[in-house]
């Protein structure tokens, strides 16, 4: 209906690249979107709510994307969040978010579909919501404006955004996105009648959160329940999970933009899931079971997206790849299969050092070197149990000598600070570790040097620490100034997060609905682009919440309790509250626990829940490695045992108040 | 001998249209990545790091549009040229089109140091972007063409640097129908200027749309398009015996 451009176009030869809002990616297809909307088509409006560069390669909103423009029934384009200088501009010639591929107005969508990979984007959502003209409070909105609906790793805690968004999506989209594409379809063909009607029934559908239908009661300033207010809607919503990977080789046609992008290669996700077990990490916990694509899908997917794209680097994705089953095989043949020339270029992301071999190091060096990361997360073997990143100190010296070997000068290692049980010796071993990992190098070469990048840990929902209290600023502070004296004078040089803004997403992570307001006043006061640090500024959290009449440390830095009701505990990601909270006391008492993908299973609860399985080739580890693929932990260092969590150690005396540095 | 042959080839492509606001670094990745899609034999550099033998000539500043764009490439092979420009323009973004492709000799000057003389077709607006006044601007472009000096101060990696651009003019025509289109031709060499900078130079004006609509070798008296300079004879083995 409304093409935009001829409002847009003036506005672009006065900001800073211009080519973040004219869309034209290979892959695209707007002429032919155009004609699809009015057309009785749900038409979705998917939006990354970050800069164009950040945002255009999210392989799932690509996914998505791919997904609902092949149904009949349906439309989708995408948009990203315009850069400062862009936004006052349109702001000023009141044009609203507009599409990229067919520069429509947002307004005109059926559907605002957010993707929320990160906290610190919830202002920039609102202020997007509120660019597209629509409410930025769902109470406010009319039949006129669109269903704003979110999806997402954040959407495990929904909470925040709970007055902001109408509908969240728990897990995997794929199939799930189809099904709300039908309601949404019916709701506009129908001539859009009222918002809770169609709200209601999008609550039907397994895996999707219609947060206003819900009542939430407080006990004091802790949550007592959350309860549905009509009987159809469910007291627990539950994620959902494609069981087979190999029946989605999605994206089929990547978008390849003409600017460049972060991670700007062709992306082959290789498979969803991770069952190492990191405690730390919300995903590996989220995506459970782990589900490879078939080694042949995966060839295929390599081999016609290398072609069809032009690109010349390939990652192999997913939360550890190197654990892929054929990993190996199928780097070796993308190296030797190329045809004389600038060769492709493959790149691991998430690599364990547990598996990265000399063999996997020769294979990536023929082609390109790019940076190695390795994340051992933590600098002590006792600290590595703590939080189940269960990699021995020598397999962390292999890794590094496999690359300093092959040609490798500089590798990253990537730590956290501030994790449970903490102490300043863990983070005076990340120096340790940082200065013998540079002596490794030196074996080869003088330039040998090593970047250490510490993030500070901020306690995700739907983890054995979500019960954990934060460290505060001046804790993480600390922590950051002993280890930059500590590296002094070596060939390590750290960079590390800003802790005030680890703070801020301690507060957005873990709040519950009443944090919405505190993000709605954050927005409101300019507080844009808060994963940049030009946007981000702490104190307008931290006025924010005291006009809320919330404290800050109640949210970010204190200690659960098991008995406290979680704000999130009506969002299942299938893992049973026991096995979380045998896991944390397990965490506390500096136990291990192994890779249920090549081990006994522990019954975490979601394969038996969900009736899924692994998805896994092979019955081993692919490349070796130390934790659960044969190797005796309790004789590789310091004597202490790994156990199966059913085997229920000891008892572990561990009080909530003992815990953290 | 001929499987080794270097074949150097010169491309000419447009960009227009929305694609006017890429940078000139992503029209060389846009097209280099066609030149992978269509399998190129590209001819690569030695040494630890190959890199395919591509060179891209005078730069084309974001927002403004091109009808004669060039780029010179070595394959290692001979490809059937005909053709070439609707294989390449397949992959490549609306508005990015090669339309035209030469054998070109060995050792040919490189695009940037050879093309001296570029034609600019450019919509002129007031500095403050309402519509410029055309009788003022036919005043300015007269002045400007019998004046001896045109001082201006141009922007120059990131510092302000004074100059005179009245070298550079060689044409300014403002055209007819509609009245606020001038016609411009500017020497590339040694150092050339902006449109933009150009129309500052003679006035309160500025470039609001800026097309370059020709590019030019001038040797020995005569000027050539880049596609007929330095090219030889697509089939030289017609020519012997």
């Amino acid at each position: 209906m409304s093409d935009l451009w001829p409002r847009i176009e003036p506005l672009l030869a006065r900001v800073e690249k211009p080519a973040r809002y004219i869309g034209m990616e290979m892959g695209t297809e707007p002429g032919n979107l155009a004609p699809r909307h009015g057309s009785g088509r749900a038409a979705f409006l998917l939006i990354y709510p970050d800069t164009y560069e950040i945002g255009l390669p999210n392989q799932g909103l690509q996914i998505l994307y791919e997904i609902l423009n092949e149904r009949d029934g349906a439309v989708a384009e995408r948009a990203y969040a315009p850069w400062t200088d862009m936004e006052a501009a349109m702001r000023a010639a009141r044009v609203p978010l507009f599409s990229v591929d067919t520069h429509r107005a947002a307004g005109d969508f059926d559907v605002l579909a957010f993707n929320l990979s990160a906290e610190l984007v919830y202002t920039n959502v609102l202020n997007l919501v509120d660019l597209a003209g629509v409410p930025v409070r769902n109470e406010d909105r009319s039949p006129d404006h669109p269903i704003v609906i979110a999806g997402g790793h954040c959407t495990y805690n929904p909470e925040p955004l709970a007055e902001y968004v109408d509908a969240f999506v728990i897990g995997d989209g794929e199939e799930v996105v189809a099904e709300i594409a039908e309601v949404v379809g019916a709701w506009k063909r129908g001539g859009r009648g009222s918002r809770e009607a169609v709200l209601r029934e999008l609550a039907t559908i397994p895996g999707v959160y219609v947060p206003s239908l819900y009542d939430v009661e407080y006990d004091g300033p802790v949550v007592r329940a959350v309860t549905p207010r009509y009987p159809d809607v469910p007291a627990v919503v539950d994620k959902r999970t494609i069981a087979d990977l190999a029946e989605w080789p999605y994206p089929k046609r990547q978008l390849v933009p003409l600017i460049e992008v972060v991670h700007d290669r062709l992306n082959v996700e290789i498979f969803r899931g991770c069952t190492r077990g990191c405690r730390f990490c919300q995903a590996g916990m989220i995506t459970r079971p782990v589900r490879e694509r078939p080694e042949d899908q995966v060839r295929t997917m390599v081999r016609e997206g290398l072609r069809r794209t032009g690109y010349d680097e390939v990652a192999l994705t997913s939360l550890s790849s190197a654990d892929f089953s054929g990993i190996e095989g199928v780097v070796g043949d993308l190296v030797t299969h190329q045809e004389g020339t600038g060769g492709v270029g493959v790149s691991l992301p998430s690599l364990r050092v547990d598996a990265f071999t000399v063999g996997i190091a020769s294979e990536l060096q023929k082609v390109r070197r790019g940076g190695l990361t390795f994340a051992p997360e933590a600098g002590t073997w006792r600290l590595r149990q703590v939080i189940n990143k269960l990699i021995v100190e020598d397999d962390l010296y292999a890794a590094v000598d496999a690359a300093y070997s092959q040609g490798w000068r500089r590798v990253k290692l990537y730590f956290l600070t501030g994790l449970p049980t903490e102490m300043d010796e863990d983070t005076l071993g990340i120096a340790q570790l940082a200065t013998n990992v540079t002596d490794v190098g030196r074996r080869y070469t003088k330039q040998a040097s090593c970047t250490v990048s510490v993030g500070g840990f901020v306690p995700k929902p739907h983890t054995p620490f979500q019960w954990f209290g934060q460290n505060g600023v001046d804790e993480l502070q600390r922590k950051i100034t002993l280890l930059r004296d500590a590296v002094r004078g070596t060939r390590a040089q750290v960079k590390w997060h800003d802790p005030k803004a680890t703070f801020a997403e301690g507060v957005a992570s873990r709040g519950d609905r009443r944090v919405g307001r505190v993000i709605e006043r954050v927005w409101r006061a300019g507080g844009t682009f808060q994963e940049w640090s030009e946007g981000f500024v702490l104190e307008r959290w931290l006025d924010a919440m005291h006009a809320e009449g919330l404290d800050p440390d109640w949210f970010v830095t204190r200690h659960r309790t098991r008995e406290e009701v979680l704000p999130w505990a009506h969002i299942a990601a299938g893992l049973h509250a026991d096995f979380l909270w045998d896991d944390w006391q397990a965490a506390l008492a500096e136990h291990g626990l192994p890779d249920c993908r090549w081990t006994p299973c522990y019954d975490c609860g979601v394969c038996t829940d969900y009736a899924l399985e692994h998805v896994v080739a092979a019955t081993t580890a692919p490349a070796g490695g130390s934790q659960g693929t044969g190797q005796d932990l309790s004789v590789a260092a310091a004597g202490v045992p790994v156990r199966f969590l059913g085997t229920k150690p000891a008892a572990v005396a561990v009080g909530g108040a003992g815990v953290g540095a | 001998m001929r499987g080794g042959a270097a074949n150097p080839v010169r491309l000419r492509y447009t960009k227009l249209g929305k694609v006017r606001w890429i940078s000139h670094r992503d029209v060389a990745r846009a097209l280099e990545r066609s030149f992978r899609i269509a399998q190129l034999p590209l001819a690569f550099t030695e040494g630890f790091t190959p890199r395919p033998k591509i060179s891209f000539g005078l730069a084309l500043s974001t927002g403004h549009e091109s009808d004669a764009e060039y780029v010179d490439l070595v394959l290692a092979e001979a490809v059937d040229l005909d053709e070439l420009p609707v294989r390449l323009t397949a992959s490549l973004p609306e508005g990015i089109a090669v339309d035209g492709a030469a054998a070109l000799a060995d050792r040919a000057p490189a695009l940037q140091e050879a093309v001296t003389a570029v034609e600019w077709r450019v919509g002129v607006a007031h500095r403050d972007l309402t519509a410029a006044d055309t009788a003022a601007l036919r005043g300015a472009v007269d002045a400007a063409l019998t004046a001896s000096t045109l001082v201006t101060t141009k922007h120059r990696k990131g510092r302000d640097v004074v100059e005179d651009v009245r070298p550079v003019i060689r044409r300014i025509v403002v055209c007819d129908e509609p009245s606020t289109i001038v016609e411009m031709e500017l020497s590339t060499q040694p150092r050339g200027a902006k449109p933009g900078e150009v129309l500052a130079a003679i006035g309160e004006f500025t470039d609001v749309r800026t097309r370059r609509t020709h590019q030019w070798i001038e040797r020995d008296g005569a000027r050539q398009e880049p596609l007929d300079a330095d090219t030889r004879p697509r089939v030289p083995e017609a020519c012997a015996s």
